[in-house]
């Protein structure tokens, strides 16, 4: 492969949108009522709909006939590039919204500086997601807002949330050596420059919900480099179940 | 990549693409939608790139399958190709798509601001696709498919949907 570095760099953000996209297609039917329901496999829909661009993309960096599905579906554990946080697994709603919240703000600004990249296919791309993703974004906030500054249970168990969630944030601003290439070729975002800006932004929602925001310092990493946490094995057995059930299978 | 301003239709074209309608709202056709940004005839085949109102929108996938069909059953084999820019805006629907929609009982865009106001706030901008009445609400920022937001009437108590603006 001719550009290893940026085939790397593009699934780390790609995984992102499967993943989470998977984690959120899970509650198709389970939400807590019709329009948050709709709501969740909407947002699943924007998600999907963008990694496969950038899948498309990848495979025709990889070549050798590669195609979207096969990195899609065909990788091994360790080859996942996603960040921790959008493997874990949905509990409650206000879980849900927690995850989808610290998500939505880093996926905003990641989209906001990518449409300043080098690579025309990655501008495309983050200038038609950047409109998805700040509808997404305004939809968790609200809802963060709505469960904070709700009733004494909805707050107790949002805060509970994002204490929880909290320790997979820093990973976001973290940069791979495939990263690093690809930000120095005027192609990446460097990431580490948006860690301000985000806890900035999500300290301003958190204040407004009336929660507090993490004083937690212990932080874990490792999705980047494929170093996933005990639930993507279970995510990937369930995604990648009929390609491996019938090998090669289109719909 | 090239950048397209304004659709570069070939208008002897226009008569077989006038025939392809969304899969979701049968009532546009993808000229009316504005998803087609090119359409032209090179050595006898034909030339069409699409461009996705979002992301994930499974209509492309059908949108694409119904364009070769039309020409196929004119004889003419034709290539789609999907773009992503400059990246689709509700501005790019005809204003007979609009009315077309509403008589069908979808809402149809209002401007950015007004957008805003109905979707952020609490602003009474919809008019209400079965009695006109203004007195409407937001059920839901998201409906049915990508595109919608699900609105509610407070004089007719109709439920309805509403095509989000986006710029």
């Amino acid at each position: 492969m001719k550009n290893e570095n940026l085939y790397k760099y593009i699934l780390g953000i790609a995984d992102n949108s499967l993943i989470l996209g998977q984690r959120l297609g899970e509650l198709c039917g389970h939400g807590p009522n019709l329009e948050t329901d709709i709501a969740l496999t909407n947002i699943n829909l924007d998600l999907i709909g963008q990694a496969r661009s950038y899948y498309q993309y990848a495979a025709k960096l990889y070549g050798d006939n590669k195609q979207e599905d096969d990195i899609a579906f065909l990788r091994l554990e360790r080859e996942y590039r996603n960040l921790l946080l959008v493997e874990q697994p949905n509990t409650h709603f206000g879980y849900v919204m927690a995850r989808q919240f610290l998500f939505d703000i880093y996926h905003y600004l990641l989209m906001e500086n990518l449409q300043h990249s080098k690579d025309e296919t990655l501008v495309a791309i983050a200038k038609k997601g950047i409109k998805e993703v700040s509808y997404h974004k305004r939809f968790s906030s609200d809802w963060i807002k709505r469960l904070g500054d709700g009733t004494e249970e909805s707050h107790a168990k949002v805060q509970e949330a994002i204490n929880n969630l909290w320790r997979f944030t820093d990973e976001m601003f973290y940069l791979t050596e495939a990263d690093k290439a690809v930000v120095d070729a005027g192609i990446g975002v460097d990431v580490s420059n948006l860690k301000e800006t985000y806890y900035k932004k999500v300290s301003e929602v958190l204040t407004e919900a009336t929660l507090q925001i993490p004083e937690n310092k212990y932080f874990t990493k490792g999705g980047k480099e494929g170093l996933h946490t005990e639930h993507m094995g279970y995510i990937l057995a369930d995604l990648q179940y009929m390609q491996k059930t019938f090998p090669n299978m289109t719909w | 990549m090239t950048i397209l301003l304004a659709p570069n239709i070939d208008r002897s074209l226009v008569p077989i693409l006038e025939t392809v309608s969304d899969p979701e709202i049968p009532v546009l056709t993808v000229l009316d939608l504005g998803v087609v940004r090119e359409a032209v005839k090179r050595n006898g085949k034909v030339y069409i790139k699409l461009t996705p109102t979002y992301s994930g929108c499974p209509a492309m996938d059908v949108i694409g399958d119904d364009l070769k069909a039309a020409f196929a059953n004119h004889g003419l084999k034709a290539e789609v190709e999907l773009i992503l820019t400059p990246a689709w805006s509700t501005d790019w629907m005809s204003e007979a798509g609009k009315r077309k929609m509403e008589a069908y009982g979808i809402a149809a865009p209002l401007e950015e601001t007004a957008d805003k106001a109905v979707l952020l706030g609490n602003a009474k901008l919809v008019k209400c696709t079965n009695c006109g009445s203004k007195n409407t609400r937001l059920v839901s920022q998201f409906g049915s498919t990508a595109c919608k937001a699900l609105f509610q009437c407070d004089d007719c108590q109709e439920p309805f949907d509403y095509f989000k603006c986006l710029k």
